[in-house]
């Protein structure tokens, strides 16, 4: 009897309702479509694996590392395996075509990333190709590149014009995997740096280490930063999650400022939804008294209020999260150059709910205790 | 019960009727339906009268009273408020025939809560030219005529059901319309308010010269007028002299 | 519109839990569109002050930042020898040969490394600077491992206070001095002697070249000069232009995700400020019977349920850019996606920003309200009396 009552008088006031609700749905998914970009931004880490660190130069990103420092990183008991990596920052075509370009070691590399799947006649044709390279599945998809496609790159930090055969495209093997980079030979990249620019040359940006035990990546890489104190290129190692929450560091202000912003959204819903509640309350003073009067206890009124303020913010924010999903897929579509992994998670499925249910008490709150206060006799004389 | 209603030709050997009707009708349209609310009136209405509009409930007369106010527009017959078929009026030049001529009484007083007596007053005078000054001067001059020189800064909710109806007859006066226009204006008042309230109105008709249209169902209040109009049904019944009693 | 003014003003004041909910909607989605295009005014400040329109910088052909440029000392000595460049009263060019580098360094309270920038100049490098004023100890002896650092470094990072040592590079540099980069980017930057830190860095060549010009009007015959000469590879650009490039991407990012943002926020805005104007038509049908009935005009009643809107808009409008405008006290450290370095800059409030968020909220008040008051006017007399 409550509930009908309660969805009956919803719809009563049948455009503010409607309103309301448009406005819980629009607050809903830009709340969650907030949430889900700053969780792109961190999206590389979640990539990252125990059981790898990176090693770099410990004055900053932009110093490079010796290649021979690599014999004495193997020597550290319980590495398993090294690839230098030094990112490219290459021009497609144009720069705003921007993707990630790593010159590594192969195969080395992919044996450090499971979660890339490579079918092996890839690799062999890889291994045969000096300036082939590897791209992920979305890059491919992208730019509609498939195997033997040939793509230009005009060099920045390795300045001249590059040009790579595409050998392989690897799939993601989870969730996490991101699959929006290319990656050639690094052997092929020291070859050109020794004919322009040969003191440039046997330099890595960083290295990959694998380690076999996730469980002593402190004390691993404490004893490969040791390895090189007080040498020319002292180094800073780290686990793979580490070196990448370092990048979205630097943007922490930003970050934070959107995780800010996505509840001020909350906020200005709240502001609408609880001044529909006040007003529909206040044109109901008299329906109230007359309940009271007709014996209904107090406790009935406030649940009744409760109720529609609750039946209405679920009902809003119910349809805001279905809507979410189709609008967040298009956000991707429209933006995935920028975050290679874009998806609405389950935990912000759960702050979505959370939030409107807040809303939905909070704004009933008020109403709620002014209905309770009113007389019975003032109630029944009252017009709104 | 004493003469019988004025005919037609005999208005139109003395002055002529403020009032003019003729074959009046008005009908709502349900659906497919048209509904009569009145039928085939016709009426003479002469300046200075005090007629009251009487009926049961349905009968028409409130609609009767909105088509000669302005507010409505007949379906069809004749309609003639000062020798101005208001009938073929556009809708603006109706509103500006109204500011100018009629002064409207409602049973809920129907003030602005938001505006003092004063304020509510000078409502009318916003739509001239008038300065402020002026606009002032007149609202205060009407407020003391219907009694409330002590109450002009007053809100509606700070006043008596009898005050309040007081306020807005000076609000109906204040532009010294041809024609005042009261529905049930006694409806929401006790006994003693609506006395006072009825007094007023008959001194503006006396003293003033006002024409004044009454639509009532209170027997009481059509002793304040001069001739009282009977309809049923949406049709005219007849109209009389109203007996000189108290 | 002959309805008085204050019909409208009071009618906000009697409900004044609805106008204060319904303008603090407005007034957070106005903070929100003010504080966001006051952070890229900011942004945009600091870029800009950070050059000189007499000055050219030189990179590396095809490079778009200082940090992947790199520029050899005998290039460096042939720009030196053009005769657009300027010279001093000693009769040596205006040139300052640089190297630019990131290190990574510990914000205040906190223990993840931030990059940030480090200059090595030339002696000539500080005068080309005019804008760069010392406000605590001294610059940088050359020959010698100190640092001056920028006021933004000095109180956002660790340990970089006059006195202190900073270890970078295998080396301990002592920090002599403290900058006041005049708001602009040099805030964020420490500087050093180009030779002391090209040794520590192991660096032979140059990042970049800045050159003083005889004449604002001599770019076009210098920008002529390089491009001839084979044996210069490099770009030749205004230094205001140059820092404007490094805004844009940051730049952009910011206004576009600002704006999209307060579109979004405004939806909201507007159906809270619809829903109270229908209720208020709604609460005064009698008024608005009654109002039409002494002859006011449908358009008067229209006007004034609009203006009643666009007043409460305003009202928010002008509390979201009070509290907007106290933002002016904080500054944001962020990464500049160019420089790949940490930029720090302001909130920035323009006139023009005080004109767009008013406008914004006045839009907004008129389009949550020109439906209900569409409505008012809509009615018929006598059924606006019969329903109020």
């Amino acid at each position: 009897m409550l509930f009908k009552l309660i969805l009956k008088n919803i719809f009563r006031a049948r455009l503010r309702s409607l309103l309301t609700i448009v406005g819980l749905v629009i607050a809903v998914i830009a709340f969650g479509l907030l949430r889900t970009v700053v969780d792109a931004w961190y999206a590389g880490s979640d990539m990252a694996s125990a059981n790898r660190l990176v090693t770099r130069n410990s004055i900053s990103l932009t110093f490079t590392l010796p290649t021979y420092y690599t014999e004495r990183i193997r020597a550290v008991d319980g590495v398993t395996q090294i690839s230098a990596s030094n990112w490219f920052a290459g021009i497609y075509l144009e720069p705003k075509n921007f993707f990630p370009q790593f010159a590594v070691t192969i195969p080395v590399f992919f044996d450090l990333y499971p979660e890339f799947l490579l079918p092996p006649e890839q690799m062999q044709a890889m291994l045969r190709d000096r300036t082939g390279c590897i791209i992920g599945r979305a890059l491919a998809d992208s730019y509609g590149w498939k195997i033997g496609d040939k793509i230009p790159l005009q060099g920045t930090i390795y300045p001249g014009t590059w040009e790579f055969t595409v050998r392989g495209i690897f799939d993601a093997r989870d969730d996490t995997t991101v699959t929006r980079q290319m990656y050639f030979h690094w052997d092929y990249l020291n070859e050109r740096v020794k004919q322009s620019f040969p003191r440039a040359a046997d330099r890595a940006g960083v290295f990959v280490v694998g380690i076999k035990d996730g469980q002593r990546a402190a004390e691993l890489s404490a004893a490969i930063d040791n390895e090189f104190k007080n040498s020319i290129a002292e180094t800073l190692t780290e686990t793979e999650k580490a070196f990448q929450l370092g990048f979205v560091a630097q943007s922490e202000a930003i970050v934070g400022a959107i995780r800010i912003v996505s509840f001020v959204v909350i906020i200005i819903i709240l502001a609408v939804v609880a001044n529909t509640m006040a007003m529909t309350v206040r044109e109901r003073i008299s329906e109230y008294a007359t309940l009271k009067a007709l014996g209904f206890g107090p406790g009935f009124v406030v649940a009744l209020i409760f109720g529609e303020s609750l039946c209405l913010t679920l009902l809003g924010g119910l349809l805001g999260i279905a809507l979410s999903f189709p609008v967040i897929a298009t956000f991707k579509s429209l933006i995935g150059t920028i975050f290679p992994v874009f998806r609405l998670s389950q935990e912000t499925l759960w702050w979505q709910l959370g939030a409107v249910i807040f809303v939905g008490v909070l704004a009933a709150i008020l109403p709620a205790i002014r209905s309770a206060r009113i007389r019975i006799v003032d109630g029944l004389r009252h017009v709104a | 019960m004493s003469d019988s209603a004025v005919s037609p030709a005999e208005a139109a050997t003395t002055a002529p009727p403020l009032v003019r009707i003729r074959n009046l009708s008005k009908h709502y349209t349900r659906g497919d339906q048209d509904v009569p609310v009145l039928t085939d009136i016709s009426l003479d209405i002469p300046a200075g009268d005090f007629l009251a509009l009487m009926g049961p409930s349905g009968s028409g007369k409130s609609t009767l009273l909105n088509l000669i106010a302005g507010i409505d527009k007949p379906s069809g017959g004749e309609l003639t408020v000062g020798g101005l078929n208001i009938a073929e009026l556009t809708e603006a030049e109706l509103a500006d025939w109204r500011a100018a001529n009629v002064g409207f009484v409602f049973q809920f007083y129907n003030l602005m809560p938001v505006l003092t007596a004063l304020e509510n007053v000078e409502l009318p005078l916003m739509l001239t030219d008038l300065p402020r000054s002026e606009r002032r001067e007149r609202a205060l001059l009407a407020l003391s005529l219907v009694g409330l020189s002590d109450r002009v800064d007053h809100y509606p909710n700070e006043l008596s059901g009898g005050q309040q109806q007081r306020v807005a007859i000076a609000r109906a006066l204040i532009t010294d319309p041809t024609l005042i226009v009261a529905d049930e204006p006694t409806g929401d008042l006790d006994k003693r308010s609506a006395a006072d309230v009825l007094a007023l109105l008959q001194q503006l008709n006396r003293e003033m010269g006002k024409t004044i249209i009454m639509v009532t169902h209170d027997p009481g209040a059509v002793k304040a007028a001069t001739h009282v109009t009977h309809l049923e049904k949406g049709e005219l019944l007849g109209t009389e002299l109203v007996a000189a009693g108290d | 519109m002959k309805i008085p003014f204050s019909y409208i003003l009071r009618n906000l004041w009697t409900r004044r839990l609805t106008t204060a909910l319904t303008a603090g909607g407005m007034a957070l989605v106005v903070f929100v569109f003010a504080a966001v295009l006051m952070l890229d005014a900011g942004l945009r400040r600091t870029l800009v002050a950070t050059g000189s329109a007499d000055n050219v910088i030189l990179l590396r052909q095809g490079v778009q930042t200082e940090i992947q440029s790199g520029v050899s000392r005998e290039q460096a000595a042939l720009v030196e020898t053009n005769p657009a460049v300027a010279r001093d009263q000693r009769g040596e060019p205006m040139v300052s040969k640089e190297i630019v580098v990131l290190i990574g360094a510990p914000k205040k309270g906190d223990t993840k490394p931030q990059n940030v920038i480090v200059r090595g100049l030339t002696v000539a490098g500080i005068s080309l600077r005019p804008q760069v004023k010392l406000i605590e100890g001294r610059w940088y002896q050359p020959g010698a491992s100190e640092i001056v650092v920028g006021r933004s470094v000095n109180t956002g990072f660790e340990g970089m206070e006059l006195g202190q040592s900073t270890r970078f590079a295998g080396r301990d540099w002592r920090i002599v001095g403290v900058f006041d980069g005049g708001a602009s980017g040099f805030d964020s930057e420490a500087w050093g002697d180009v030779e002391q830190l090209g040794q520590a860095f192991r660096r032979f060549g140059y990042s970049s070249v800045i050159a003083r010009m005889t004449d604002r009007g001599q770019y076009e015959r210098l920008k002529a000069d390089i491009e001839a000469d084979v044996r210069l590879k490099l770009d030749v650009k205004i230094e205001p232009l140059f820092y404007e490039e490094q805004s844009k991407a940051l730049s952009t990012f910011l206004s576009i995700l600002g704006l999209a943002l307060s579109l979004i926020f405004s939806i909201g805005a507007i159906i809270g400020a619809a829903i109270t104007m229908y209720a208020a038509v709604s609460n005064r049908i009698g008024e608005i019977g009654t109002l039409r009935a002494l002859g006011f005009r449908r358009t008067s009643i229209l006007s004034a349920f609009l203006l009643e809107s666009m007043l409460l808009a305003l009202l928010g409008g002008a509390v979201g850019l009070a509290f907007a405008s106290f933002l002016q006290f904080f500054t944001v450290s962020t990464l500049n996606f160019a420089s790949f370095s940490q930029l720090s800059f302001g909130f920035h409030l323009t006139p023009a920003i005080v004109l767009q968020s008013t406008i914004f909220s006045l839009v907004m008040g008129v389009i949550g309200g020109f439906l209900p008051s569409v409505r008012a006017a809509r009615m018929e007399i006598v059924d606006a009396l019969r329903a109020g």
